[in-house]
């Protein structure tokens, strides 16, 4: 048994800490926040250059052919450094979608221009039911002479102004499971608006997607039985948020335990007081463990374990709340600094909450814990 | 990252349960109706200990030459764990011995003591209890006063330690004393083992919350003790001690004991009802154990990442701080969930007529209270993980 990570492992997530720091500085972050997109098409076209977008995407389509534990390391660390942009949308989950589900002209399509960077891809899942069962996929997909067209709204879709490519949740019949399928969009498609959401996360920006008889490409997979991949990257979307979760926490800790040994009050270093002091080990103390949950989530999910979906669930409870938690105190140890719009902190507190939410909040996935263990 | 398991280690735990599941002691009533300290539990025990080391299942890590198995293969060693947990094996009487004195000697103990020690330790032959905290030093335990002068070949050891759990059945007590009054408080202590049958030795029970004699008050009144049974170097000894502690702060931490808890945990949910339902159908009750199972399992990979860490020889990093704070909080949560889950029934005694679980839950609910504050409090713990692990100033 080995419960640890590769040298080639260790070597990726150094390397990628060391980039971000030079090329994704929380003064880049900043100026990001008021980019009309959020997005820097030049970091993305850098992490493209490194291999980054195409990690899943196997080499016979101009990828590194690596796992999802891989791609968590890099998550960690774009959470460390909190960056902006649709990488985990389109390199993570977009990807994965056409890598599973994709027809082989479907694959050759797309995957090498998402791996190169040249495409640009995003999961439309939530309606304004902010459902994550099937149920709540209603979007209609209406069968035409010449295929399908779409009718219908999706709410919180990440970045979909820079979005080349959609892979939409549809329901082409029926109730429940068996009636959803997964459409492929492209972006010029006619009939389609993108409206930006104004929200608090400048560095994850969503928008909804209103389609009005919207021809789609294709379906990734047969139609009506898109479910069991919704599914399936329902969870990879979990494991990404956690790894992006547990490097944010990990930054916020960093930063506050520094930020403590610089600033004097009591004519001494506050770090030297145990009230802040027993803070900063509560948060070592919530995300060592939890370090350990991503890692195993990643590794069941790549193995196909019988109890990926369970590991899944575990991972993003308790990061949602490990991440909130450790940044609530992060700003509190800051001080009053922490609370203005000139200090980074709030980039993490923010994003913490965005990751907090996004695809089931923790006592969502708490009572599908329930459920998997048969109570 | 690799967690399959080979055919070989499949053959392995197939033999092991099959050995669990013929040898495990079967639930006796009129035992476990004693108080946990009555001799024939203890006995009873030590039998366990004693058979399952014959087995071939205790410590497998230990060297041959001191009666262990000589294998360090953590995959064995984890399926061990996992089937003590899946056949409900009791714990180790010589826990203490096993996790806290072994490995030191290990590390520093001479040759003649190792091969004096170990292999009783292992068979449950010698029991041992630890002498560190005294009336004046808890938290700070290096202001330590119990006194060991060197007369001749002999340590004459004068003075009181206090928490000394198991005292009362122990044979031997690995114990902290002041050698050299003179020098900084860090430096002038040793480590030495005391035969707890010498004269002048004197053990007086104290009674816990739990209303059982479970740890002891321990005098020494010229005491002598072979200078041989130093451990370590003269006045060396808070560095060995620093070693057994972070040992001690491993098996307080322990995994094995926690699932074993939550699977009971989870057990009596489906089983009690409350208000009206199973308490595994009330949405509040089902929050919180599937949390405790998250944060169970988080430990469970935590120590497999550690074990991964020292196979390769990587020093623990701060992870390793945090296993004694989490785990013995985690297992005090466990029953404090119980207790709710239990509700009117909670609080009813061992013995008692509609007792659940015939007590064991709000004993255990104290005594894993009890767990938080030994061998560290968890203000200690935080202390150690903030200046030790995060680099943050001691406070003045």
């Amino acid at each position: 048994m080995d419960f640890g990570l590769s040298e080639e492992q260790d070597l990726l997530q150094r390397a990628a800490r060391e980039f971000l720091a030079q090329e994704c500085s929380p003064q880049f972050v900043r100026a990001l926040l008021d980019d009309e997109h959020g997005f820097s098409p030049e970091l993305h076209r850098k992490m493209a250059e490194l291999g980054w977008t195409g990690l899943l995407v196997p080499e016979k389509f101009g990828g590194l052919g690596l796992g999802l534990l891989d791609m968590a390391l890099l998550l960690e660390e774009m959470g460390r450094a909190v960056v902006p942009g649709p990488f985990l949308f389109s390199s993570a989950l977009a990807t994965f979608a056409l890598l599973r589900g994709g027809s082989s002209t479907q694959k050759k399509a797309w995957l090498p221009r998402l791996a190169s960077g040249e495409a640009i891809g995003t999961l439309a899942f939530l309606e304004a039911s902010d459902r994550l069962d099937a149920a709540g996929m209603s979007l209609k997909a209406r069968k035409k002479r010449d295929g399908y067209v779409l009718s219908g709204t999706k709410m919180f879709v990440p970045f979909a102004a820079v979005a080349d490519v959609f892979v939409v949740a549809v329901r082409t019949g029926g109730k429940g499971e068996k009636g959803v399928s997964l459409a492929l969009v492209d972006r010029d498609a006619p009939g389609l608006t993108i409206q930006p959401l104004d929200i608090f996360d400048r560095t994850r920006r969503v928008y909804e997607v209103q389609f009005k008889e919207v021809p789609i490409s294709g379906f990734l997979g047969k139609e009506g039985k898109g479910w069991k991949l919704v599914a399936q990257l329902q969870d990879l979307a979990c494991v990404a948020l956690s790894a992006d979760s547990l490097g944010g926490a990990q930054q916020a800790l960093d930063m506050a335990v520094e930020y403590t040994k610089v600033r004097e009050q009591f004519n001494r270093p506050i770090a030297s007081f145990q009230a802040l002091k027993h803070m900063a080990a509560e948060m070592v103390s919530e995300i060592e463990p939890a370090r350990s949950l991503v890692w195993y989530a990643a590794y069941a999910f790549d193995t196909r374990a019988s109890d990926a979906s369970r590991a899944a669930s575990m991972a993003k409870a308790r990061l949602s709340e490990v991440y909130t938690r450790t940044t609530n105190k992060a700003v509190q140890m800051h001080g009053g600094i922490g609370f203005t719009w000139e200090h980074d902190m709030h980039f993490w507190f923010k994003r913490a909450k965005w990751n907090e939410f996004a695809f089931g909040a923790a006592a969502y996935h708490r009572e599908r814990i329930a459920r998997f263990d048969g109570y | 990252m690799d967690l399959a398991y080979s055919k070989e280690d499949e053959a392995f735990r197939k033999t092991v349960r099959t050995w669990l599941k013929a040898n495990v002691p079967k639930k006796d009533k009129t035992l476990s109706d004693l108080p946990p300290n009555d001799p024939q539990r203890i006995q009873r025990a030590k039998d366990w200990q004693r058979r399952l080391y014959a087995a071939g299942y205790v410590a497998l890590g230990w060297p041959k030459a001191y009666g262990g198995q000589g294998d360090t293969d953590i995959m064995r060693q984890t399926i061990v764990n996992e089937e003590l947990v899946l056949a409900r094996a009791p714990g180790l009487i010589g826990a203490s011995g096993l996790t806290m004195l072994g490995p030191t000697l290990l590390q520093v103990g001479t040759e003649e003591q190792k091969q004096r020690y170990l292999p009783k330790v292992l068979s449950a032959e010698e029991i041992w209890c630890q002498g560190y905290s005294e009336p004046g030093s808890g938290s700070d335990l290096a202001s330590l006063r119990t006194k060991a002068e060197l007369a001749g070949d002999e340590f004459v050891v004068n003075g009181q330690k206090v928490w000394t759990s198991g005292a009362q059945f122990s044979d031997w007590m690995f114990c902290l004393v002041r050698t050299d009054p003179d020098a900084p408080k860090h430096r002038g202590i040793s480590y030495i083992l005391i035969d707890m049958r010498t004269p002048g030795i004197t053990v007086r029970p104290l009674v816990q919350m739990t209303g059982d004699a479970g740890f002891n008050e321990v005098f020494f009144e010229d005491v002598r003790v072979p200078r041989e049974n130093l451990v370590g170097e003269l006045n060396q000894g808070w560095r060995v001690a620093n070693a057994t502690l972070f040992h001690e702060r491993n098996m307080l931490g322990s995994t094995t004991r926690t699932q074993l808890m939550l699977q009971n945990l989870i057990r009596l949910a489906r089983r009690h009802s409350r208000y009206g339902q199973p308490a595994a159908e009330d949405p509040s009750i089902r929050q919180q154990l599937a949390d405790l199972t998250t944060r169970v399992e988080a430990m469970k990979y935590h120590s497999f990442r550690q074990l991964t860490d020292a196979t390769k020889g990587r020093q623990p990093g701060i992870g390793a701080m945090v296993n004694k704070l989490v785990g013995t909080e985690l297992n005090h949560d466990i029953c404090a969930l119980a207790l709710e889950i239990m509700n009117s029934y909670a609080p009813l005694n061992r013995g008692a007529s509609h007792v659940i679980d015939n007590g064991i839950w709000p004993y255990e609910f104290m005594f894993t209270l009890g767990l938080i504050i030994g061998g560290g409090t968890s203000q200690i713990q935080k202390n150690i993980i903030s200046e030790r692990g995060l680099g943050m100033p001691k406070s003045r």
